[in-house]
């Protein structure tokens, strides 16, 4: 431990505390901007850019002042160092710094997406800034826009959390600094288009944005349209994620619950039918967890063309990813649609069909924790004569803000059920929502599958968890089943990298592509860093799944009958048609050609 | 090239090759060389200055002797051509005149290397020229 | 005999080549080539008057030489032994000839030890830097002392680094030591950046030998097998040279496996930079070494800690290592005695500017302004007045008459308010404007920022902004105020050394000059005359014949008559109408009875 003086307090902090977080355990603010910290995720970004936390070290390691103002999150305390982090010299330069960040950013608050909740904003607010004293000219770049993120560079702020995430935590590589001096900014290489990009939609780089630069694509209004327009059958589903997260938009603590409130505010706002997606995933756990015992069945019968482990591919960004970094390894991934997939598949097919709706006359809205959706649904394989299963995804964001203009408060709903037959749901598919759950659920089926006999315990704790890499061996009445888990996609990347070296040996992966799953999903309500909420949520899924009378999805009685009425069999010819899809090669794009 | 294999043996190189750039190191501090002007203008080469100085050049060589031989004009000295002005490091410069292949060579062998007058020493009150 | 002709780029580019080619077959019909040695060199540093030849032994320094003039430099010098006196030095005070250029003033004060061989060997052989007692350095290291005695001789000698800031080199040598590692580097920063400095180039291509040479005995030092060059790809010669170096160096066994017999392993590399100025700050260097954006990080962690690939890294520029051989050869004690006391031995300094001697020089620490300017540099061109003097590059400050007297060394440089920085070195005279200098060096500065933090990405621009309004006339006082501010904040948070000393050249111009500005601002002034839109042009009335060549000269229709005839004229005088004038200076240049002047 060493002492150190912040503002005249005496603190005790351990080696290697920046004055940032010394700051903090003393409980003094100093405002930050590029700083940004993900607890226990591993992600630290403090490049040291803004000058936004500098401080005056009056005492440094030698006794003598330092010479310049220190950037204090990226500054480690020494022993008998004073510090201060609010004197008369630190505000004129933080003041200054600020001024010239607001002198090269557009003042267009009133209608920016992130009014409100932009770091920048508030921080001029915290400092009293009432003018901007320096004039002059104002970055401009091409807008550029991606089905699921908008790029408004000219509000970037250089704080390069978006890269840092896009390299360092993703391993994307799509995002990196380019240009120099006043005419820096982040972009992709070449000022490419993100879509020609290695871009896989996770929408992490929105997440972290303080600003305004990075955004989701707003489909707000082409959902109202479609509700407005009298000749179309408007329906919803919600993924699992939404429900514990939504509700901190209308200032409930993270971690609460809203499954019956948002139900009942997405009918008030004009929905024909309120589903969920939760069906859905009972249904992918139905043609995946098959799909798994069938390679397992057939390896262990000495078939070795069967390729192991099964990797899950509910996540959009995910598939993006193995899309663009394994090409040779497109067969290994399961075949399933994702839930979201899948239930536009249900919905336009079966559903409208036992309705009577007309396909075009049916428009599907998903509300999802993901910007990375937004793209899935437009993925030309899930069109069917030019329309598409899924018609919008809204963001859980997107969804308050909605919720917000209809003068409705979350907190006043009454609690309402979904509707049926594709509002029934388990607690195997609610916990799709958290890192783990994917495989938790299947594994809940395969082992009543594959053994005949009804599961020991239900709560699989060994798959639960924050480790970015976490394995598991589940004993499937004597057949032990090596089960690995990845979130974040730097994890995906190393764990698969094992995989494909035959470093090790898998029977089924899941993978997420955001940092603790869904809930932690780029279309979330923004968190500002506090990982503390991303926790919250985790909690509160497998809380919603503990509560749940049915939490195995084959016990789901909306699933067996639809496999009755419908599909017949899982993994039978027409779920091979309609909840089945293909990978291509995407990674020519990560290739910029010679010439 | 075989690599050179210690500091002694880089030592005897510098030793070796150092020849090839002496005349470029004491041209730094030209006080240090023997310098030798010959007097080659029309009375001079009259006289046979030239063959003189061409004589003194291969000498030199022969004696293994770091000499500077530059031309001059006429010294004045025009009744004893052929004239040279030597000078060695640290002392005042000499003229000799009637210089000829035989007191060339006593010039080089004696004074220059032994610091042995010669004869033919034009005694007067001279300032260098040039 | 030799003749020695400049092989450096500036002389290269006057020709040199083809003075060398002359000069071997002119001597080769003669047949002479076998008397006469025709030897390429690296710079003399005197480039004002290059293409520079030397002729050996009789140190016959011809300048401004031609290819055309090879044929009389042989016949009236190398046969006939007549020194060829138009192609001579022209000493400027007493119109004499000078044939020795240590007798010209150019010469007379500079002490060269790091340009020790440029202009002297041949740099691409490498058995004339033996015979120079090349790599003996290297070989007494290895011999004859252990890795902490060459620490502590370097840093005995005093030496520092000669990039700018000077850190005692010693000292970076063993922080670095400490940190013993399987895999250690020596880097050599050869990203020269600032405008108009070219002594590290100059070095690389008349000495590599050196700079190899110090990298291998820094190596030994700290315990490193690998060397690595970063060296701008626009340097093709001193790239060129620095490979032959190697290669030669590599053949005789002073660079690879078991150097000299003594089981030290050490090889070089290049690696070639883009030109990015901030790639000479050491962090942003490693980074784009490593194939990363060129941009700074902080230190800690230093270099030495975690540089290169995140090994134990040091990093010296090439000036620096230049010094090192000496050092170990002649002893720390004789560098030591060199200099001022707090910074040793001597400076190279690319001399530019309103100035008679243009030029590289190397003088001993401690050597005044004065000195350099008026002695070497030969004083101001045209007899005109001296104004300032600006040192550092873009990170230093802008000097005064008042300064001329200061001992350059780093303390008192940087306590004049400028800085040694790597040794541009630019002087400025009357018609200089010193806002538009300062905005000059901003240019540069917003320009070279990496963008990596607000106050260099921003406030440079800013600042850069707020100067050009003031050169346009468009200033207030209230911009001189956020001029200072701004500058003192820029200083007080940027991220790196670059973005802190950037606005050095305006503080130190609002410090030494503010009557300039405030004239710019207040009066609408530019006392240079450089600030084209505070001029105004403008005809005597008096003294105009109404000739009318000045409005058939005007470009922009500006200039008509008047009703005015001037006593003893017979045609009506001319008007400049100021909304139109452009201020090209074309009616200037036409009239033939100075009626028209610049205000």
């Amino acid at each position: 431990m060493i002492n150190v003086t912040i503002d005249n307090k005496q603190i005790q902090v351990p080696e290697g505390t920046t004055i940032l977080k010394a700051a903090r355990m003393a409980g003094i603010h100093i405002p930050t901007l590029c700083y940004f910290e993900l607890a226990g995720m591993k992600f630290e970004n403090k490049p040291g850019g803004c000058r936004v936390c500098v401080v005056e070290v009056v005492k440094d390691f030698n006794g003598r002042p330092r010479r310049n103002l220190a950037p204090a999150c990226a500054t480690d305390c020494v022993e008998g160092m004073e510090v201060l982090t609010h004197s008369a010299r630190v505000i004129n330069a933080r003041r200054t710094v600020v001024e010239l960040i607001l002198s090269d950013h557009p003042t267009d608050c009133l209608t920016c997406a992130k009014s409100g909740n932009c770091e920048l904003q508030s921080l001029a607010q915290y400092l009293g800034i009432r003018d901007i004293p320096f004039k002059g000219e104002q970055s401009h770049y091409r807008q550029d826009m991606s089905p699921s993120i908008v790029r408004d560079m000219d509000k970037c702020v250089m704080c390069r959390r978006c890269e840092n995430m896009c390299n360092n935590v993703q391993t994307v590589g799509a995002l990196s600094a380019i240009n120099r001096g006043f005419s820096a900014v982040v972009a992709p290489a070449f000022e490419q288009d993100l879509v020609d990009s290695p871009c896989v939609m996770c929408g992490q780089c929105v997440q972290v944005c303080p600003v305004g630069a990075l955004t989701e694509v707003d489909d707000t209004r082409n959902v109202m349209a479609a509700i407005n327009n009298p000749k179309k059958t408007v329906i919803v589903n919600t993924a699992p994620a939404t429900r514990v997260a939504l509700g901190e938009e209308f200032g409930m603590p993270a971690g609460t619950i809203v499954t019956g409130q948002m139900t009942a505010a997405l009918r008030r706002l004009g929905f024909d039918y309120v589903f969920d997606t939760d069906f859905a995933a009972d249904l992918t756990i139905m043609e995946e967890g098959t799909e798994l015992l069938g390679r397992i069945k057939r390896y262990m019968e000495g078939d070795k063309s069967v390729r192991l482990p099964i990797l899950t591919s509910c996540c959009p960004g995910w598939v993006n990813f193995f899309e663009h970094n394994f090409p040779d390894m497109l067969d290994v991934p399961s075949t399933a649609k994702s839930p979201m997939q899948m239930f536009g598949a249900v919905a336009k097919n079966y559903w409208a069909e036992k309705m009577g709706i007309k396909r075009e006359d049916l428009v599907v809205v998903s509300i999802m924790p993901c910007l990375a959706k937004k793209y899935e649904s437009k993925r030309k394989e899930f069109y069917k004569d030019g329309n598409p299963d899924i018609d919008y995804v809204l963001t859980t964001r997107e969804l308050a803000r909605l919720i917000k203009q209809f003068n409705l408060n979350l907190k006043d709903m009454p609690s309402e059920d979904y509707d049926d037959p594709l509002g029934e749901s388990t607690g195997a598919a609610v916990i799709f929502g958290a890192t783990g759950g994917v495989i938790e659920a299947a594994t809940r089926t395969a082992y009543e599958v594959f053994t005949g006999k009804p599961l020991p315990k239900i709560d699989f704790t060994e798959l639960r968890g924050i480790e970015g890499i976490r394995d598991a061996w589940v004993d499937f009445d004597g057949t032990p089943i090596h089960i690995g888990i990845a979130h974040g996609l730097s994890n995906a990347r190393k764990l698969l990298e094992r995989v494909r070296e035959g470093k090790e040996q898998f029977h089924a992966i899941e993978v997420m592509a955001c940092p603790g799953g869904c809930v932690g999903g780029a279309g979330q309500p923004y968190h500002h860093g506090n990982s503390e909420i991303i926790k919250k949520r985790t909690e509160a899924i497998y809380r919603e799944d503990a509560g749940k009378p049915i939490r195995k999805s084959h016990e789901n009685p909306s699933i067996k009958k639809i496999y009755e009425e419908y599909f017949g069999e899982p993994c039978g010819h027409k779920s091979h048609e309609l909840l089945h899809t293909h990978y291509f090669d995407k990674s020519e794009h990560v290739e910029i050609s010679e010439d | 090239m075989a690599k050179v294999k210690s500091l002694a043996e880089l030592k005897a190189m510098r030793e070796k090759l150092s020849n090839n750039l002496d005349i470029r190191e004491k041209s730094n501090d030209p006080d240090s060389l023997v310098q030798i002007k010959v007097a080659m203008a029309t009375c001079g080469i009259a006289a046979g200055a030239k063959q003189v100085m061409e004589h003194m050049m291969e000498k030199a060589d022969e004696l293994k002797l770091s000499i500077v031989f530059t031309q001059t004009g006429c010294m004045g000295y025009c009744h004893a051509e052929p004239t040279i002005e030597v000078k060695c490091p640290g002392k005042d410069p000499i003229v000799f005149g009637h210089v000829d292949n035989t007191r060339a060579d006593e010039i080089l062998t004696k004074y220059v290397m032994n610091n042995e007058m010669v004869e033919g020493v034009i005694p007067v009150n001279y300032e260098t020229i040039g | 005999m030799h003749v020695l002709v400049c092989g450096g780029t500036g002389c290269q580019a006057s020709a040199s080549a083809q003075i060398i080619e002359n000069f071997q077959r002119i001597l080769a019909e003669k047949g002479l080539q076998d008397e006469v040695q025709v030897v390429r060199t690296g710079c003399f540093g005197f480039c004002e008057k290059g293409p520079i030849v030397k002729i050996m032994p009789d140190n016959t320094f011809y300048t401004q030489v031609k290819p055309e003039d090879v044929e009389k430099i042989i016949n009236e010098h190398i046969i006939k032994g007549r020194k060829v006196t138009d192609l001579l030095y022209l000493d400027p005070e007493n119109k004499e000839h000078v044939s020795d250029s240590k007798h010209m003033g150019f010469y007379r004060k500079q002490l060269r030890i790091a340009l020790r061989n440029c202009g002297f060997i041949n740099p691409e052989n490498i058995d004339e830097c033996i015979s120079r007692g090349g790599y003996e350095a290297l070989g007494k290291c290895l011999t004859e002392m252990t890795p902490q005695q060459v620490i502590d001789e370097v840093t005995k000698s005093g030496l520092r680094g000669r990039g700018g800031a000077g850190f005692p080199t010693g000292v970076k040598w063993g922080l670095c030591a400490k940190n013993k590692c399987d895999e250690m580097y020596v880097i050599c920063n050869a990203d020269e950046g600032d405008p108009g400095a070219f002594m590290d180039r100059s070095i690389m291509e008349g000495d590599p030998h050196s700079i190899v040479e110090a990298m291998a005995i820094c190596g030994y030092a700290i315990g490193a097998s690998h060397g690595l060059v970063y060296i701008r790809a626009e340097y093709p010669l001193a790239i060129h040279r620095l490979q032959i170096a190697i290669a030669q160096a590599r053949e005789y066994g002073l660079l690879g496996d078991d150097i000299l017999g003594s089981g030290f392993n050490f090889d070089i590399e290049l690696r070639y930079g883009a030109g990015a100025f901030v790639c000479g700050e050491e962090t942003a260097l490693i980074h784009s070494m490593e194939g990363k954006r060129g941009e700074p990080t902080l230190k800690p962690p230093f270099p030495a800690v975690s540089g290169y690939m995140a090994k134990p890294s040091n990093v010296n520029n090439v000036e620096t290592f230049a010094n090192v051989p000496i050092i170990i050869t002649k002893g720390a004690d004789w560098f030591a005695s060199i200099g001022s006391e707090k910074s040793k031995g001597t400076k190279v300094f690319a001399l530019a500017g309103q100035i008679n001697n243009v030029g590289l020089i190397e003088v001993p620490m401690g050597t005044t302004l004065r000195d350099i300017i008026y002695e070497i540099g030969g004083g101001i061109k045209g007899g005109r007045q001296f104004k300032a003097v600006q040192t550092g590059g873009p990170s230093g400050g802008c000097l005064t008459e008042k300064h001329l007297d200061t001992a350059i060394d780093y303390e008192s440089l940087a306590a004049a308010g400028s800085m040694m920085g790597s040794g541009g070195m630019v002087v400025m005279d009357e018609t200089s404007c010193m806002p538009a200098i300062a905005k000059f060096y901003l240019e540069f500065t917003c320009e070279e920022s990496c963008g990596k933090c607000s106050p260099c990405r921003i406030g440079n621009k800013r600042m850069l902004e707020i100067l050009t309004k003031i050169t346009r006339g468009e200033g207030t006082m209230d911009d001189l105020q956020e001029l200072r501010n701004l500058a003192a904040v820029i200083k007080d948070t940027a991220l790196c050394g670059l973005g802190q000393t950037s606005p050095n050249p305006v503080l130190s111009t609002l410090d030494n000059f503010w009557d300039e500005y405030v004239e710019h601002v207040v009066d609408k002034k530019c006392r240079a005359g450089v600030c084209k839109k505070l001029m105004s042009y403008e005809i005597d009335k008096e003294k105009c014949i109404g000739c009318g060549k000045c409005a058939k000269n005007c470009p922009g229709d500006a200039i008509s008559k008047t009703d005015y005839i001037a006593p003893g004229h017979k045609l009506p005088s001319m008007v400049i109408d100021s909304t139109k004038c452009i201020k090209c200076g074309a009616c200037i240049a036409g009239c033939k009875f100075g009626a028209i002047s610049v205000k």
